[in-house]
């Protein structure tokens, strides 16, 4: 798959903060990138320069081999879906749509025909006509990524458009711009902080912290070989534990902060450390373990709270003086545990992921 | 009628009504009808349009309508175009502190009287004045220039004193304005001349329209600023009717032109508004 | 409900207790026609409480026409602008003399008001003080300028300055030649007249520098040397004298405008007992010679001059020769409806470019 950005050393330094510090990535054509970071991590300043609004203070960024350093946004082959969408109140759907194409002197015609395609494409035909005002939240977002798609960028860029949605919206609208973009073949790049849009809609997510990547990977292994503590942290609900390290071979071994013993895989190096932390998914937590098992770590927790949520339940148990979450499986087999009750459990060594650090 | 005049509302309103009754009302009743009153060869009161007529027939009362209405438009032209780029650069350039800074330096000045801020131009600008100082110790300029009593320092005088109506509605309205709306348009590759042409004036229209509407209702109404700055030529239609009430004693006249002045002002603002393709109601709001 | 009457009856009581305390006397006058140090005196000895409204002419007739004759106890129009308005709009009452203190006026004065003022059985005006309207001329900057007709000398261009008003309409009317109080009477014949002034006036218009329409702007702009030649009111011209001896007020070779400013009482006035003190009071010699010597004009009482500075006299005497003061021309009554004659032909005037 050929290149369509490529950035090298990217570095943004406001005064003596800086937001963006040496990201280096390369997203592919045709493909849906996410970039996954909490709110002040430098995401929105890294794709502000991708769009042109922010000049880079050292570091270069192509597209399609071409070097954007320089160019304004309005001559850059990106566009961008602002995170309140940014659509021209004074104008109508068609309007906003061809906008863009009016700027490019394209014939009337053409705006028209294009215009109308795009809104077929995201199921608004007839919509033209419309006054922003009354659509409704989806119907906006839809206009949004239309008015930026119709001018067949290179890139399309995206800045959390779903975060103003309500939830059941923002769930129909993650399959419905996956759909998209897999129908139109643009590169997507959607920086956000829920990880479940990232995970769910992405081939590429690049972890974010502080300025810089964790881990550029996919959704599957980011959950499941996090390549930091943080990524580890941020992608995907975890028990974590503050644990001093008790022995290191033959088996890693861990007393965790509620005094409970862990066997536990290392993830980085942990020679030499003293300390780690210890992630856990609820989902590997195992009730009533069957004893024929091993690799297991045993204990026996006390079932605090059941959070009854259909196929997502899960129950809040304490550990020691630790309340831990544990995910059920889907098949009622525990529909009978009760608050109050104690019940043995069990995580296999690999599940338990240690990293080093505080 | 959304709800029902409980007597208490009534009580309550009735101050208001008898205020705006007896002063507003029933004197523009007396003036319509002094406007419609005349005297006939033998000196004796009639009823006539005559007053009216009066205005189309004798060429120097509408030339100096015509000639008001012009400068009028002219002076919100300039305001506009003078208090836009302070209006942006306010709302869109400064940080938010700086800003309200800003507008309060901006408001200062209005807190003194008309007059009084007419005076000081005229310090400022007579030929004795400051700016004459200035230039001829500088060596600008060896014998001092009149820069009073002349239309160009009238139209100033005038824009200078509508500056705060024109930049207040344009700060409201831009400032409603999300700033992403112009780096959405400069994304979609709009020029600068186009987003100012196509987003940000079409946004601020209405505060456009509402300021508009005042500065010219103020120019057009105003008595002090042509009538002290623009010296010899200014004739402004005020004046004149200030003149039929004052010199000419022809208080039926003064009342036809003040009820022309309030008719033919309010059709150029509604030619305006067709033409710029905005609604009062939306203006108002 | 009894707390409100409550209020309500408190509020009458100390609005017409407050009203009743002070005796008021609301005076519609020119500037500097009372002076502070008078109004301070006039007060003591009487316990009236003086206030002053500041106007002219025109705008002492629009307001008590407006309110036919109330709002004022006491009023000053020039006795020219008395018997005609009083004819229309009926806004003054009859004075009466009897209660005038004579013997402090000079008695020929007084007959020519009370002539020039009479409508019906009655008249209306009882002298105040009187000037000339003429030239104020830097004669550093304007030496020649003697007459009307150098407010339109091209020699003085930019450096001219007049009032829009009919003083000047009539100046430069005599100055043609002609004599515009003799077509008084024949409206015809004056608006021919004047239109003929107007044209001349129109001409001449780049010569202007502006049309004056503050008496205190006026002496500023002579004062400052902007303005050389400038029609105005002869004290303006002496003020600016005991400034500076360039500037000086000069009787215009046609003759100065003689106009004399009365007392007049309107129809509603509500304190008439008032007015009439205060006629006589500020009419008497010594305080009608503190009114002279600060603002120049000349007082119509009798006694006055032996209490004046000697400044007075002098400035009279540099101004007006003896065929000067013969040459006074006095205003005659003004005719209705003179007045919208003139307004035209002022407003083509001003419009003209």
């Amino acid at each position: 798959m050929p290149v369509v950005l490529d950035i090298v050393d990217l570095t943004k330094r406001f005064a003596d903060f800086v937001a963006v510090d040496n990201v280096c990535f390369q997203a592919e054509e045709g493909k849906f990138f996410s970039i996954l970071g909490p709110s002040g991590c430098g995401k929105t300043t890294l794709l502000r320069m991708i769009a042109g609004f922010l000049e880079p203070t050292s570091g270069s960024l192509q597209i399609r081999g071409k070097d954007m350093l320089g160019i304004p946004p309005n001559r850059r082959p990106v566009n961008l879906v602002f995170q309140n969408l940014a659509l021209f109140p004074m104008m109508n759907v068609a309007d906003n749509i061809g906008f863009g194409l009016k700027r490019q002197r394209c014939p009337k015609k053409e705006i028209a025909s294009k215009t109308e395609a795009m809104l077929e494409r995201v199921h608004l035909s007839g919509y033209g006509s419309k006054d922003i005002s009354q659509l409704s939240g989806g119907q906006k977002q839809r206009v949004a990524i239309a008015r930026a798609l119709v001018l067949e960028p290179s890139i399309l860029l995206l800045d959390e458009p779903l975060g103003a949605l309500d939830l059941k919206l923002r769930e129909q609208m993650k399959i419905e711009l996956k759909n998209l973009q897999r129908e139109v073949g643009t590169t997507f790049i959607y920086i956000t902080h829920d990880q479940s849009e990232a995970l769910v809609m992405s081939d590429t997510v690049a972890v974010m912290n502080a300025g810089r990547f964790e881990q550029i990977d996919t959704p599957r292994n980011l959950y499941s070989r996090p390549a930091s503590s943080f990524v580890a942290g941020f992608v995907g609900e975890t028990n974590i534990f503050a644990a001093s390290v008790e022995d290191i071979s033959p088996t890693l071994r861990l007393r965790a902060e509620n005094g409970v013993l862990f066997k536990a895989t290392a993830m980085q190096e942990m020679a030499g450390a003293k300390k780690g932390r210890l992630f856990i998914r609820p989902e590997a937590i195992i009730l009533e373990p069957d004893s024929g098992l091993d690799n297991l770590n045993r204990f026996e927790v006390t079932v605090r709270t059941i959070l009854f949520d259909g196929s997502n339940t899960k129950i809040l148990a304490m550990l020691g003086d630790r309340e831990i979450t544990v995910a059920l499986p889907q098949n009622q087999q525990f529909a009978h545990i009760t608050p109050g009750e104690t019940v043995s459990a069990g995580v296999h060594i690999d599940a338990c992921k240690c990293y080093p650090g505080e | 009628m959304k709800f029902k005049l409980s007597s208490g509302l009534f009580i309550f309103l009735t101050p208001v009504l008898l205020w705006l009754f007896l002063l507003i009302v029933i004197p523009q009743i007396e003036l319509l009808l002094m406007s419609l009153r005349g005297e006939n060869n033998l000196g004796e009161p009639i009823w006539t349009f005559a007053n009216y007529l009066h205005f189309f027939t004798e060429e120097i009362y509408w030339y100096t309508f015509v000639r008001t209405a012009t400068y009028a438009i002219i002076v919100t032209v300039l305001t506009f175009i003078v208090t836009f780029p302070v209006a942006f650069y306010i709302t869109k350039v400064v940080s938010k502190r700086l800003s309200v800074f800003l507008t309060i330096l901006l408001l200062v000045p209005f807190w003194v009287s008309e007059l009084v801020r007419v005076y000081g131009w005229m310090i400022l600008l007579r030929e004795s004045g400051v700016l004459n100082h200035i230039m001829l110790s500088l060596g600008l300029i060896d014998k001092p220039v009149e820069m009073l009593y002349n239309d160009i320092s009238m139209i100033m005088g005038l824009v200078y004193t509508s500056m705060l109506f024109m930049v207040v509605p344009l700060i409201s309205s831009l400032e409603g304005m999300d700033d992403s709306l112009i780096e959405a348009a400069h994304d979609l590759g709009a020029s600068k001349w186009t987003i100012f042409t196509r987003i940000v004036i079409p946004y601020a229209a209405p505060g456009i329209t509402s300021g508009s509407i005042v500065v010219f209702m103020l120019a057009l109404g105003n008595y002090l600023t042509p009538n002290l700055m623009g010296g010899k030529n200014s004739l402004w239609f005020t004046e004149q009717i200030y003149n039929q009430f004052i010199a000419s004693f022809n208080w039926n006249q003064g009342a036809a032109f003040g009820f022309l002045l309030l008719l033919l002002s309010s059709l150029i603002i509604w030619v305006g508004l067709k033409m710029s393709k905005q609604q009062l109601g939306r203006v108002l709001s | 409900m009894k707390r409100i009457l409550v209020l309500a009856v408190m509020l009458t009581l100390s609005l017409s207790s407050s009203a009743f305390s002070q005796e008021t006397l609301k005076i519609l006058t020119w500037k500097g026609y009372a002076p502070q140090q008078l109004v301070d005196k006039f007060e003591k000895e009487t316990g009236i409480k003086v206030e002053l409204t500041l106007s002219n002419n025109e705008e002492m007739i629009a307001k008590l026409r407006a309110t036919r004759g109330a709002g004022f106890d006491l009023a000053q129009p020039s006795q020219d602008r008395i018997s005609s308005v009083q004819e229309k709009y009926q806004i003054y009452q009859a004075m009466d003399y009897s209660k005038i203190n004579a013997d402090q006026l000079i008695g020929s004065m007084l007959d020519a008001v009370k002539k020039n003022t009479a409508v019906g059985g009655d008249s209306f005006g009882v002298p105040f003080c009187y000037g000339t309207s003429g030239l104020i001329v830097n004669k550093k900057l304007a030496a020649e300028a003697k007459d009307y007709s150098d407010l339109l000398n091209k020699a003085y261009e930019g450096r001219i300055s007049y009032r829009l008003k009919r003083p000047t309409l009539i100046g430069l009317a005599f100055a043609m030649g002609d004599d515009p109080f003799a077509k008084y009477n024949d409206a015809a014949a004056y608006e021919a007249l004047m239109n003929s002034v107007a044209e001349k006036m129109v001409a001449a218009k780049p010569l202007v520098k502006n049309y004056w329409s503050n008496g205190d702007a006026l002496l500023e702009m002579v004062r400052s040397g902007e303005v050389a030649v400038a029609m105005g009111w002869d004290n303006g011209g002496w003020k600016l004298n005991a400034e500076n001896p360039d500037i000086d007020f000069v009787a215009p070779a046609s003759g100065a405008l003689g106009w004399i400013d009365t007392f007049a009482i309107p129809a509603k006035a509500k304190n008439v007992e008032a007015a009439y003190k205060w006629i006589n009071f500020i009419l008497a010699p010594e305080n009608a010679a503190i009114f002279t010597n600060l603002e120049k004009y000349g007082t119509a009482s009798k006694g006055a001059d032996k209490f004046l500075d000697k400044e007075i006299a002098d400035n009279f005497k540099r101004s007006f020769s003896e065929a000067d003061i013969d040459n006074i021309k006095w205003y005659p009554p003004v005719p209705a409806n003179l007045e919208q004659i003139e307004g035209k032909i002022l407003d083509k005037v001003k419009a003209a470019q």
